[in-house]
């Protein structure tokens, strides 16, 4: 119903200044959830961060989330497996569940919940240890193997669906800091799969690599969905646009529109949107 | 100050008053002849300061009879003394006699004559150098370059200062060292089970060769920096630890420092501590639980030097850890990993050779610790590796060597030296050691 | 699909895996954070301890006991030609006047031991006390006077701590009582201790003498290290080449800050009093060493005050045409002085606290006169209570406690200038 509204109105600069009371688009999904979030709000001291966002998350998707740097995109994503806590002055209200669970409920333990919810960073931070260290420290820290052949198990099979394998299986044992970018990023990625998780977060994976590692893993999120349910921020929209089956719009900590990510560069809701995708600011 | 104003002038003269004809701002020119008249006069006071004495000493020696000239040179030298305390009117330590009336006489005679023609030739000097400096200002001399260039010079030499400090302690310790290695073999030293240097006192004694091996010293030094480590590296690395990774910010603010306030305590309030407090705290529960407990252990010693060296260790540490990057830590939570796990299986592995480094630099800080051991350490060197006992440092053996008036070329207190050059050398080699790995750490992460 | 749920399947398996070893692993990360705060807590405590025991030695030196006794300045004594000339008044022996008034004070005591027990009591500091006395008012002579005088330190142990922390015996405790119940025992504040020098008698030494050696030293050490530091720190940062040489300057200057302490002392020995004869126990050769041992310090805190100066001003400075001199003089210089400033007080503390270098070079001696100037014999503070903490009297130890509180009340308040100049001139850039 917003989006008849929104139609018949052009993109103009004061339109772009106004952020819409409720968000665009297809916020709330009727196939299987993965993730619901209801009316997140997010202060760093009193400066508040997110506003109010609710947004679902399916099952086996790729969701990307999209905008201007500043607009929330991060902190949002960092609210899903509460790397949060780890700044002191952060402060979250609303609710954010997993299969049903209420992820900030006190009784959560919050390092199942991350091992539930792994995450990729921006910049690949393979720990100072030997490439099969890395891999076996997630199954290592939560006892999950019995026996050393399982370990290898564990790890063979995700530098394998890392894709990581073939380079790096007669390196184990150097140092996984001295591979290059591109196979840093996928070694991190290797070390989130090996617990694992349900769903994996991505904060700008691609940012720190070159094309060619880019294409590769952006290849590898694609074969990934398979198993996992992705969330990846990117700040290139033609990544959104070749990885993700939704995407999401966010402006000043707002979630402006979220759609199927073909609706979304073809026909957007929100002139916000628009002016983003067709590069008028951001 | 007079040179300077009349540089000015001058300069200022040469334009009739127009600045901005002139090269360089006034003011250079004034400082360009006030140095040309200055340095050249502190130079030759320097000089002249420097070599006055020795050569009046040596003329007033010359003029001495032939009777006192030929005596050996020791008392010679006491002789001389005498007659120099003699014409600064201090109390001599022999009886006045004509002779040396008359020798300090002469002393004061060429005293005079020295500060008179001094005085001459700095006159002399701060016109000549004036003279020269007024006579190259004309509006096309470049003075600022030239102040400049010289402000270059003198900057560059305070630089060198740290490396002359260094050769100064090497050559010093080393000299005096070589004189002792030519009356006690080098083997004896560094390989003898046995020091007992007040033997050496009296040299016409039967056996007075003393005995100055090293390793006794060495294992007693070892052992009380083994006891300072064992308490400061725990508890600096674990507060270290908790301070960067659980606390809160209110509680870092001041618990830093608090921890540091250790840090500024000169030693010798320590060696107090130690020595009436701690030791005698030991030796009573010692005693009550049957133990034989030295009044001067290594223990009471080992265990303030441990206290002393804690925020040494936590603030190196405390450094390192910090330097360890927050995408470590970020990738450890996103893990599922505790605080816990996240510290002993990430950051201090990555942290290590950091921490490894801060330790050595400890270490040697240890080594090179004098006061908390003079004051409660002991002073006889025995070989043991009881901490219950009393045991002797390095430095506590040089204290005791050099305190109090002895003659400088006694055995005894040559063999300071070489201790001090063993204990330079060691100190130096894990400091080196220490900074490299720092350095390389540092670098790994920037 | 059968893929799919193989993968669900095993997730559950791993849920299950990490809610077992969870228990766990939280008791072992509070175990660990408790060992952390351990550590912490027991910095602290040590620290506590520390200055508890302190203070709690050292207050009491801070006052000090007095005897009250009938003097009568009997002219016999004092001037017996009756001429009241100044040097005979000087010299005139006042400890028998002390004499008598005790022998007075207690008729009873008859033998030459037990008298010479009695005349323990007060310290020979009273002679000076009546010598003064006289000689500001020679008309006292032939009066009789009641007047406070110091006691000795038995006296002054046992009528501050009481009976078990003094040397007194037998009689003399007798005796000391008498004089407690007659109200003839006071404490005033203990002037002595901060105009006297050092001396024999705990009752009577004071650390004027230390502190004065102590500021003439650390004046020298601050009028030449500074300059110094400041001027190496400009050339290393500003306009040394990057070049070998500098590199090893470095290495040189970091590696010098770690040097032992006492080793700075042995080339103290070596080369300025045995090569360049100056004197021994003198604070210029004091100042002179511990010049050497701050620079280091000097340096590296002026480096990084200079390396925290931003380009921008550099840039600025350089772009409207100034010579690099000039840029360094009048625009980086002041603004990093105050990093400068506060790493030499930094320096400046720990060359205050510093002992063992000054032993290498004799001053240690035993020194009754304050100093005069840089070439008198003079010893430091911290020396000097390294000389009163080997002594065995209780009365040193109190003294070695309270001039350990002075020295560290110096000490903050140097520490506290530092801090008070770097939150005044902290700039974020």
């Amino acid at each position: 119903m917003f989006a008849v509204e929104i139609k018949t109105e052009q993109a103009s600069p004061t339109q772009i200044d106004t952020l819409p009371e409720r968000t665009l688009g297809k916020p709330l999904l009727d196939k299987k959830v993965s993730m619901h979030c209801r009316e997140v709000d997010v202060f760093y001291g009193d400066k508040q961060a997110i506003f109010d966002v609710s947004l679902d998350i399916g099952k086996n998707e790729v969701l990307a989330m999209i905008g201007p740097s500043g607009c929330g995109k991060s902190t949002f994503l960092r609210c899903l497996n509460r790397m949060n806590d780890t700044i002191n002055s952060c402060k979250i209200t609303g609710s954010i569940r997993l299969d049903g669970e209420d992820i900030y409920d006190p009784k959560v333990d919050i390092e199942l919940l991350r091992a539930r919810v792994g995450m990729v960073f921006q910049k690949p931070n393979p720990f100072p240890k030997s490439v099969y260290e890395n891999v076996a420290y997630g199954p290592r820290i939560h006892g999950l193997t019995r026996d050393k052949i399982e370990l290898d198990e564990i790890v063979k099979n995700s530098l394998m669906r890392a894709g990581l394998w073939k380079e790096v299986k007669d390196r184990l044992d150097d140092v996984g800091t001295g591979l290059s970018g591109g196979q840093q990023q996928r070694l991190c990625i290797a070390r989130a799969i090996a617990i694992n998780p349900e769903v994996i977060l991505m904060d700008e994976p691609c940012s720190a690599l070159d094309p060619i590692a880019t294409a590769i893993v952006e290849e590898l999120i694609d074969e990934l969905r398979q198993r996992y349910t992705i969330v990846i921020v990117t700040h290139s929209m033609q990544q959104a646009a070749r990885v993700s089956q939704r995407t999401a719009y966010f402006h000043l900590g707002k979630l402006v529109e979220v759609d199927k990510t073909d609706r979304l560069f073809t026909n957007p809701s929100h002139g916000l949107t628009e002016a983003y995708i067709t590069g008028r600011f951001g | 100050m007079a040179a300077y104003w009349l540089g000015c002038r001058y300069s200022m003269q040469q334009v009739a008053g127009d600045r901005r004809q002139l090269h360089s701002m006034p003011r250079y020119y004034g400082y360009y002849v006030a140095l040309w008249t200055a340095l050249p006069a502190v130079f030759l006071l320097l000089l002249w300061r420097f070599l006055d004495q020795g050569l009046i000493v040596s003329m007033v020696a010359a003029e001495l009879p032939d009777i006192i000239r030929n005596l050996p040179v020791a008392e010679l030298h006491l002789y001389l003394n005498d007659v120099l305390n003699l014409a600064k009117g201090n109390i001599t330590s022999a009886d006045v006699d004509a002779t040396m009336q008359a020798a300090a006489d002469h002393f004061k005679h060429l005293q005079a004559l020295s500060d008179m023609s001094l005085l001459a030739s700095l006159i002399g000097m701060v016109v000549a150098g004036a003279a020269l400096a007024l006579r190259q200002i004309n509006p096309e001399f470049r003075s600022r370059p030239r102040v400049e260039t010289l402000v270059r010079w003198m900057l560059a030499i305070s630089a060198s200062i740290a490396i002359l400090t260094t050769l100064g302690i090497v050559l010093s310790v080393l000299f005096e060292a070589i004189r002792f290695f030519q009356m006690v073999p080098v083997a004896d030293f560094l390989f003898g089970l046995h020091w007992s240097p007040q033997v050496a006192m009296r040299e016409d004694q039967v056996g007075a060769s003393g005995a100055f091996g090293f390793v006794p010293l060495l294992a007693g030094t070892m052992l009380v920096a083994l006891i300072a480590m064992t308490v400061a590296v725990p508890i600096g690395l674990m507060s270290a630890i908790y301070l960067a990774e659980f606390a809160g910010a209110h509680l870092r603010t001041w618990a830093k420092p608090l921890l540091e306030i250790l840090a500024g305590i000169p030693t010798v309030v320590y060696g107090f501590f130690a020595a009436l407090v701690v030791a005698p705290l030991l030796r009573d529960g010692g005693s009550m639980i049957g133990l034989d407990v030295s009044s001067e252990s290594a223990l009471a010693a080992g265990l303030v030097m441990g206290i002393m060296i804690i925020p040494f260790v936590s603030s190196l540490s405390d450094d390192v850890i910090n330097a360890v990057p927050q995408a470590m830590r970020d990738g450890s939570y996103a893990l599922g990993a505790t605080r816990a796990e996240t510290i002993l299986r990430v950051i201090v592995p990555a942290a290590l050779p950091g921490i490894v480094g801060g330790i050595l630099l400890a270490v040697s800080r240890a080594i090179g610790e004098t006061m908390i051991v003079v004051m409660a350490a002991g002073l006889t060197a025995n070989l043991t590796a009881n901490p219950l006992e009393s045991v002797t440092t390095i430095t506590v053996q040089i204290v005791t060597l050099l305190v109090g008036d002895q003659e400088f070329d006694s055995t005894k207190t040559l063999a300071a030296f070489a201790l001090g050059l063993a204990l330079f050398i060691v100190t130096l080699l894990l400091n080196v050691l220490a900074l490299h790995v720092v350095k390389r750490y540092r670098e790994e992460y920037e | 699909m059968s893929d799919r749920i193989k993968a669900t399947v095993k997730r559950r398996q791993v849920r299950e895996a990490i809610e077992q070893s969870l228990i766990r692993r939280r008791k072992r990360n509070r175990r660990f954070r408790m060992l952390g705060l351990g550590a912490v807590i027991l910095g602290m405590l040590f620290l506590g301890i520390m200055f508890s025991s302190i203070i709690s030695k050292g207050y009491s030196a801070f006052a000090l006991t007095d005897i009250q006794l009938e003097i009568y300045f009997d002219p016999e004594v004092i001037d017996p030609q009756g001429g009241r000339n100044p040097d005979v008044l000087a010299s005139a022996a006042y400890g028998k006047l002390v004499k008598a008034a005790l022998r007075k004070e207690y008729p009873e005591v008859k033998k030459r031991k037990e008298k010479r027990k009695l005349y323990r009591l007060v310290s020979t500091g009273a002679i000076q006390q009546l010598r003064d006395l006289v000689l500001s008012d020679p008309a006292i002579i032939g009066s009789r006077k009641k007047l406070w005088l110091i006691a000795d330190d038995d006296v002054d142990q046992y009528y501050k701590h009481g009976e078990n922390q003094s040397r007194l015996k037998g009689q003399q405790l007798a005796w000391v009582a008498q004089l407690r119940a007659k109200d003839a025992l006071k404490t005033s504040f203990n002037t002595n201790f901060f105009t006297a020098g050092d001396s024999r008698e705990p009752e009577l030494a004071g650390i004027r003498g230390a502190v004065v050696g102590s500021f003439f030293v650390i004046m020298i050490t601050l009028g030449l290290s500074l300059p110094l530091g400041v001027a190496a720190a400009i050339y290393l940062e500003e306009f040394s080449p990057r070049n070998h040489w500098t590199d090893f300057v470095e290495i040189n200057i970091n590696n010098l800050a770690a040097v032992p302490s006492i080793v700075f002392g042995l080339l103290g020995l070596a080369v300025y009093i045995n090569f360049f004869e100056l004197p021994r126990s003198a604070p210029l050769v004091g100042g002179l060493v511990l010049t050497l041992m701050t620079l280091p310090t000097i340096i590296i805190a002026s480096r990084a005050a200079l390396k925290s100066v931003p380009p921008s001003i550099r840039e600025a400075a350089l772009g409207m045409g100034a010579s690099k001199m000039q840029m360094v003089f009048h625009h980086v210089l002041p603004l990093a002085m105050p990093g400068m400033l506060t790493g030499t007080i930094i320096g400046l503390a720990q060359a205050l606290g510093e002992t063992a270098p000054l032993l290498m070079i004799g001053m240690v001696a035993f020194i009754v006169d304050i100093p005069g100037s840089i070439l008198d014999p003079a010893t430091v503070l911290p020396v000097q209570i390294y000389l009163w903490a080997d002594s065995p009297e209780r009365a040193f130890t109190e003294r070695t406690s309270a001039a350990i509180l002075v020295l560290l009340a110096f000490l903050v308040l140097m520490n506290l200038v530092a801090i008070w100049l770097r939150r005044k001139f902290e700039k974020r850039w």
